[in-house]
């Protein structure tokens, strides 16, 4: 029975990959990464959430009877054009930070704030 | 462990590949587009631009980071467990398929007239929320241009002229065969553009297209090349007037007496309104995301190329 | 007649499609060195594209979706040895063939002549 409950599974062990990646790695880059595997994981979530059995892409046509839902579609392309928005913005600010501190691991730019502080 | 981030971001650009055709096997094909186009495409791209510019390898962990792999765990237990109460995969009678999804499927056809029902919630039933969408990515493109901009010798000086000859011999054969593409990729945006109302497509995965044909020009040509091509306020004031043509719309609708975003206000005839407002709002989508992409990737490289000579020897 | 021609065609021309992708990425394992690698990908992956296009051709009786794999066969054709060629250009003058092998530890003599 739980095992029709296998795809929520699949997206909780991604989320977990991409939550461990930005707590435990002190590279910034790597962080983002973590991130981007994130946002990919509750993509999945929704998407695999919309799909109906024995329905087709949601595209009106001749002789089809069940659609798959539209709606998480619609949310989840919104979320994938904002996710490139802030990755972008963040990789930004990484590449100032690397011109202001001289590195990206995050211990060394805390060590730097507090010998200037 | 993973030392090298070069490795790390081709991995994530085969990971979004591989997300992608997953959402094809979901029957998401509009999401799968939007996916390829802009996971395995801009963002592996724009991350290969920012290490070359931060440094490839990363400093190894010196601690064993146990607190973190406890919290992951507990994190992971509660959130299997608030599963557990959720539909099964693909069942038809699950809370999600009964509310507002039916109107849409049925309704769609006689009060909009597009096949795509994805294109027909996106630009009509719900075109406030992809209104704070193109605003969300003019913002970042803001955010962008403040953190990274950098004033730039103007014009094409007689230094660009001799680099650009003796790159042109090391990249024969890849500048032949760009000259020889890019028509044909500007052609493909422009038809996912229009065809987004009968198939997948529409604005995003136009613009993101549109956009990867000029990063591959300004790849093999040279920065200054490409601001030939496309000089920075020009790009600046289409990324606005995008922006500007979707608010328009709906401001339109406004004074014509019906609601905010209501496309039947703009033509006698409600369905040849809804075609008309979708049209316009897909073009000001498909401007404001080409020129944002554009701007983000021109500053990265400026950014790059500005730097001292021993800086960007890294990759 | 002509149906059952066609069927066992395109399921042929994907079976063989399938194979050379299969040996493609068999090759990636175990050749030694960068250029042998990718001499082995950059041949087998573009004749498995255009086995597999055209056997969804020869399947598929929409003459407008025939039209569009066509051309999606064309613009591989150009595509994929270029970026072979972009791959082994990089590689080239960036010095890459003075690797050693990693299981040897000597010289390698790769495609530099």
């Amino acid at each position: 029975m739980l095992i029709g409950l296998y795809n929520y599974w699949v997206v909780v062990v991604l989320m977990m990959v991409g939550f461990y990646i930005v707590i435990a790695h002190g590279n910034l880059i790597k962080k983002i990464v973590g991130l981007s595997i994130f946002q990919t994981s509750v993509f999945i979530f929704y998407i695999s959430m919309a799909n109906v059995e024995g329905g087709t892409a949601p595209i009106l046509a001749d002789g089809i009877e069940q659609y798959s839902n539209p709606l998480p579609h619609v949310l989840i392309l919104t979320a994938i054009v904002v996710s490139i928005a802030t990755t972008a913005l963040a990789l930004a600010l990484a590449i100032r930070l690397k011109e202001a501190y001289g590195s990206i691991e995050e211990e060394e730019i805390q060590n730097k704030d507090n010998l200037d502080c | 462990m993973m030392k090298d981030l070069l490795a790390v971001i081709m991995l994530l650009g085969i990971y979004s590949l591989l997300s992608s055709s997953f959402f094809v096997v979901m029957d998401a094909v509009d999401v799968a587009f939007t996916e390829a186009a802009v996971g395995a495409g801009i963002s592996t791209l724009l991350m290969l631009v920012a290490i070359s510019m931060t440094g490839r390898s990363e400093h190894p962990v010196r601690h064993k980071p146990l607190l973190a792999l406890a919290v992951v765990f507990v994190t992971g237990s509660l959130l299997i467990y608030g599963t557990l109460d959720m539909p099964y995969f693909g069942s038809a009678h699950a809370p999600i398929h009964q509310q507002v999804a039916p109107r849409y499927i049925n309704d769609s056809m006689q009060e909009i007239g597009v096949p795509n029902i994805v294109t027909s919630v996106l630009a009509s039933y719900r075109a406030y929320d992809t209104f704070g969408e193109v605003v969300v990515i003019f913002t970042a493109g803001i955010g962008v241009l403040s953190l990274l901009s950098w004033v730039r010798r103007s014009g094409y000086t007689k230094d660009d002229d001799s680099y650009n000859q003796s790159m042109h011999e090391q990249h024969l054969i890849l500048r032949i065969v760009t000259k020889m593409m890019i028509p044909f990729i500007l052609l493909f945006a422009l038809y996912v553009q229009f065809h987004g109302d009968f198939g997948p497509g529409g604005g995003f995965q136009a613009g993101v297209i549109f956009a990867s044909a000029i990063f591959l020009y300004t790849m093999l040509f040279g920065m200054s090349t490409a601001r030939r091509v496309i000089s920075q306020p020009f790009i600046q004031i289409l990324a606005a007037t995008g922006v500007l043509l979707y608010g328009s719309v709906g401001v339109a609708s406004l004074l014509n007496g019906k609601n905010f975003f209501d496309y039947s206000a703009l033509s006698s005839d409600p369905v040849a309104g809804q075609h008309l407002g979708i049209l316009l709002i897909e073009m000001g989508v498909g401007l404001t995301v080409t020129s944002i992409m554009i701007i983000i990737f021109f500053n990265f490289v400026s950014r790059r190329n500005n730097l001292p000579r021993k800086e960007n020897q890294d990759i | 007649m002509m149906d059952t021609f066609l069927n066992v065609s395109s399921g042929l021309f994907l079976l063989i499609g399938i194979f050379l992708c299969l040996t493609g990425g068999l090759g990636i394992l175990r050749f030694p060195d960068f250029y042998t690698r990718l001499h082995a990908v950059g041949v087998t992956e573009t004749l498995a594209t255009a086995m597999i296009l055209f056997g969804l051709i020869l399947h598929n009786p929409d003459f407008f979706i025939d039209i569009k794999l066509l051309i999606i066969l064309l613009m591989t054709l150009f595509i994929s040895p270029t970026a072979s060629h972009a791959l082994a250009n990089a590689a080239f003058h960036n010095e890459l063939s003075k690797q050693k092998d990693a299981k040897s530890n000597s010289e390698i003599t790769s495609s530099k002549s």
